[in-house]
């Protein structure tokens, strides 16, 4: 009888992704519950690891008609003393060996394992950055060029070598051009050869095929490519976010933790959600300085604080390298509110004349001591300011948080997708 | 001495085939075998996994509930709750079984003499298999309906499909037909058939029809309750069968979705029907061609051992108090019973010739065996062939768990002279699938008022439907009705014990 043996094991794997992915859009509410409720759990840093979720089974529950209650019977092994008429306490051994878990209970609750990009996609899936589109969009479109295959004419600078040199010697191949090797070795049987009569007819050979050689170029005119170009129109879609933070000493360990926590949030969202975002790091203290991302989140620093100073670099960034008809600006501050008293005025004159302007969305996140009790006593000099302006119209988002569990959600407020908000307040 | 198959753990293709050709010739010479041609097929550990959750077919159509059992073997697989199987077989023709790739050389000949022989030889002969599957369609029909259902999904929706096929799962259970008297099924045919229709309907597709005025409708006289049962072929214990035929709404292709269901389950309905036996079967097989290779040399003294830890952890019984316990495992009693019965053929005692005069002392094995496994199903075997000695040698007992009685649960036999016979008839019942199975069928439609389709479940010994389930499968049964549907309990003096009606979910709702 044949017996065919067959190794499978190089077959293309995944086979039940479909499956897999049918499963998740299907219980997507339920796994972007969980993942979020996972999240707040964890430090950011490992919410890009992915990692396990339990969902309820409600929704995905599969029923079947299924009986209990009722008189049971079972066979048993293992009898050690009973005899017939025996009986047993049911609280004890009775419930010990019943028939196995049932299959209803002990699927109630459904943990799974989701890959790092199914958790952050699902995480990140309903933020926006608000008003990405630039208010006259229309008539900054700005030209891009972009690689459109090749084209027999062109500038020197954008020969394409290897397909050139690809096509010479597809020619040379075509035409039969004899190669070096070919000629080298017909020399040095010339050169070996005694007889008189068959060294001429050599000879001759090797005239004929130097003279092909010479005809059939090894580059030819008609082998060479260029890149070819096309200029397509490109919207305005950059960006870039402002990241301010204060780090003064007012405030605590427990602050700087809360406002690190929700910039690298922010800075997880921009670079996995925006190709074209660009963020600036910017700390103050009573001086403000711009940071690359390591000092930022890592940096010791330490001093009193004036809010106006980083709001000045702001704006003197902004002047010298975003445009705002260019650019599409946001900014995101973290701070204890605490501001010194003469700076306030500065603060909200910078404020209103030059920042809040040329943004699209300033997003402002007061932190406070865990328990927060400090909020109820009165609002800081920041907020009020703030909020002054906001009451005043400006495109602002405030949010206060004071424990590690509130920052997920408040950066799903703040950066939740604007027509879902609207869905939702809607009834 | 003859040559060695392997030494040490390690194997290459050509050992595979050394080994499998060593076993077919102990399994066809000694044991008398016959087995469709085999297929062995080498994978890895997360094909297997793919495998799990696609019921252990190589194929089958796309539904999010595999994708959720995958997601469920393999969140407990890598944190380590759960090994994987060694093998998988499928009962087709050739028999494909499926080997992981880290089984040592050892695992890979006992899986291959339980697969590619022991169950290859149980699914060719038991008369089950022979009657309701078709192991030469099965992977032609299961590749028929993955492109069916994904031919639906672009015609008619992915929501709709995934509707239909998930009130045909809820009901899965319940679409078999349990007694022969149909012809047996040939898939082949039945996929053609499919073709067939689909391309009649669009020949005489005819929009004109649509515009020709209906005429005043005939004024049907009451038909007699008898006379439309008969009609509507009820009582009907197959509801995915009622549906398909019945079902006044439903759409051609939705019906075709509830028969590849149907058939599908059909196809798994022997296997439920004989895990001991077939485990059994398997286990006696590999343990005698193991035993044999060893015997000849062919398997190293090493290697036989590392065999028999792996056999002894299959057949393992945990007594009821252990913690391990999970109800009986039919790997071990299933071999238990085949071993008991080559003793009781060739080392009968009087007991054995009192309670089994036509096999006692009869000598020939192999020959009771095969009939065995070609003519019983678990609980006609467990009736059977389950011994005295078995039973004492497993101390088995009987429980009787009635909530009524205070005093707690009653040991109702045990394994002595007086409790034998109703240990075993107790046991042959656990694994009767007529018990296991809840009896419900459709007794009558309300055609003249309603529609309402009307079920019973009938009630063996107290035990109803859970609740929850029963709503939600019956909301299914509504949704493809899309009329009313009424389950009734009713115990053996048709009294009434609960009462169900659910009604149809609008389309909208469910989508």
């Amino acid at each position: 009888m044949p017996i065919h043996i067959i190794d499978r094991r190089l077959n293309p794997g995944g086979k039940s992704l479909e499956n897999r992915q049918r499963f998740l859009r299907r219980a997507k509410s339920l796994v972007q519950g969980a993942v979020k409720k996972t999240s707040q759990e964890r430090d950011i840093k490992d919410v890009l690891e992915g990692g396990e979720v339990t969902i309820p089974l409600d929704g995905m529950h599969e029923p079947r008609f299924r009986r209990d209650g009722g008189t049971r019977d079972m066979v048993l092994p293992g009898n050690k003393k009973f005899i017939e008429g025996d009986y047993l306490q049911r609280s004890g051994q009775g419930s010990a060996k019943d028939s196995g878990p049932g299959e209803g209970d002990s699927e109630d609750a459904f943990r799974f394992v989701l890959s790092r990009d199914e958790f952050v996609d699902l995480f990140l899936d309903d933020l926006e950055l608000p008003d990405l589109a630039k208010r006259k969009i229309a008539q900054t479109e700005s030209e891009g060029i972009q690689r459109a295959g090749y084209t027999t004419s062109g500038s020197p600078s954008n020969i394409s070598v290897s397909r050139t040199v690809r096509r010479a010697m597809a020619r040379r191949i075509a035409l039969k051009r004899p190669s070096k090797e070919e000629i080298e070795e017909l020399e040095s049987a010339i050169a070996a050869c005694a007889d008189e009569d068959e060294r001429l007819l050599l000879m001759a050979q090797l005239e004929k095929l130097k003279a092909k050689s010479k005809r059939i170029p090894f580059i030819d005119p008609l082998d060479i490519r260029y890149r070819r170009f096309e200029t397509v129109p490109k919207p305005v879609a950059q960006a870039v976010m402002f990241c301010l933070m204060d780090v003064s000493g007012s405030m605590s360990e427990h602050m700087k933790d809360l406002a690190k926590r929700f910039y690298m949030l922010l800075y997880v969202f921009l670079k996995r959600r925006y190709k074209h975002v660009d963020i600036v790091f910017i700390r103050h203290t009573d001086r403000a300085e711009e940071v690359d991302e390591q000092t930022f989140f890592y940096g010791p620093a330490s001093g009193g604080t004036l809010v106006s100073s980083a709001l000045q670099a702001m704006h003197e960034i902004v002047r010298e390298r975003f445009s705002p008809s260019d650019w599409n600006i946001y900014a995101a501050q973290a701070s204890d509110g605490d501001n010194s008293y003469s700076d306030g005025e500065l603060a909200g004159m910078l404020l209103t004349d030059k920042i809040l302007p040329v943004c699209q969305f300033f997003a402002y996140l007061e932190v406070g001591e865990s328990g927060g009790s400090a909020f109820d006593l009165s609002d800081s000099s920041l907020w009020t300011l703030y909020e002054r302006l906001r009451n005043s119209g400006a495109p602002l988002s405030m949010r206060k948080v004071s424990e590690r569990s509130e920052i997920f959600p408040v950066f799903h407020d703040l950066f939740q997708r604007r027509d879902t908000a609207q869905e939702k307040a809607a009834p | 001495m003859t040559e060695r198959l392997f030494e040490g753990a390690d194997w290459d293709f050509h050992t595979l085939q050394r080994i499998t050709d060593a076993c077919e010739e102990v399994a066809t010479k000694d044991l008398g075998l016959n087995v469709y041609p085999n297929q062995i097929e080498v994978i890895t550990a997360e094909q297997m996994l793919d495998a799990y959750s696609s019921v252990g077919m190589p194929l089958f159509y796309k539904h999010w509930s595999f994708g959720k059992h995958f997601a469920y073997h393999e969140a407990s697989y890598r944190k380590g709750l759960m090994g994987l199987a060694y093998e998988i077989v499928i009962n087709s023709s050739p028999c494909i079984s499926y080997l992981m790739e880290e089984n040592t050389a050892t695992m890979q000949t006992l899986v291959i003499a339980h697969a590619a022989f022991g169950h290859n030889h149980f699914f060719k002969n038991n008369y089950l298999f022979k009657q309701w599957t078709d192991a030469d369609g099965i992977l032609d029909y299961l590749d028929f309906a993955k492109n069916y259902v994904m031919q639906c999904e672009d015609r008619y929706g992915r929501v709709e499909v995934e509707r239909t096929l998930d009130a045909a799962h809820a009901l899965m259970s319940h679409g078999i037909d349990r007694y022969p008297g149909k012809k047996k099924l040939d898939l082949r045919a039945e996929e053609k058939r499919a073709g067939r229709r689909r391309q009649h309907e669009e020949e005489v597709f005819n929009d004109l029809w649509r515009t020709v005025p209906a005429g005043k409708s005939k004024t049907r006289s009451a038909l007699s309750i008898e006379r439309r049962r008969k009609l509507l072929g009820l009582p009907q214990e197959n509801l995915l069968y009622f549906l398909e035929k019945s079902a006044p709404r439903l759409a051609p292709w939705q019906r075709e979705l509830l028969r590849v269901v149907r058939h599908i389950a059909q196809y798994f309905y022997p296997q439920s029907q004989t895990k001991v036996m077939n485990e059994g079967t398997a286990t006696y097989v590999h343990y005698r061609i193991m035993t044999k290779l060893h015997q000849q040399g062919r398997i190293s003294d090493g290697n036989f051992l590392e065999f028999l830890q792996s056999h002894t952890n299959v057949v393992f019984q945990p007594e009821f108090d252990d913690q391990r316990f999970s109800g009986f495992n039919p790997y071990a009693l299933g071999f238990a019973m085949m071993q008991d019965i080559e003793r009781i053929v060739t080392r009968p005692e009087d007991e054995d010739r009192e309670w089994f005069p036509d096999i006692a002392g009869k000598n020939d094995v192999m020959g009771v065996l095969r009939d065995v496994w070609a003519n019983y199903r678990d609980e006609s075997f467990i009736a059977q062939f389950l011994s005295p000695k078995l039973m004492r040698h497993l101390r088995m007992f009987h429980l009787h768990d009635d909530p009524e009685e205070r005093a707690g649960i009653r040991v109702d036999a045990i394994h002595d002279e007086r409790g034998f016979r109703r240990v075993r008839r107790e046991l042959a019942r656990q694994h009767d699938v007529g018990y296991i199975d809840a009896n419900i069928e459709v007794v009558d439609v309300d055609l003249s008022g309603d529609r309402r389709l009307i079920l019973h479940h009938h009630v063996i010994k107290g035990a109803q439907l859970n609740e929850t389930d029963a709503k939600r499968v019956l909301q299914h049964l509504a949704d493809l009705w899309t009329y009313d549907v009424a389950l009734i309990e009713v115990d053996a003096n048709d009294k009434v014990l609960r009462e169900y009606v659910v009604s149809p979910r609008p389309i909208s709702a469910v989508a």
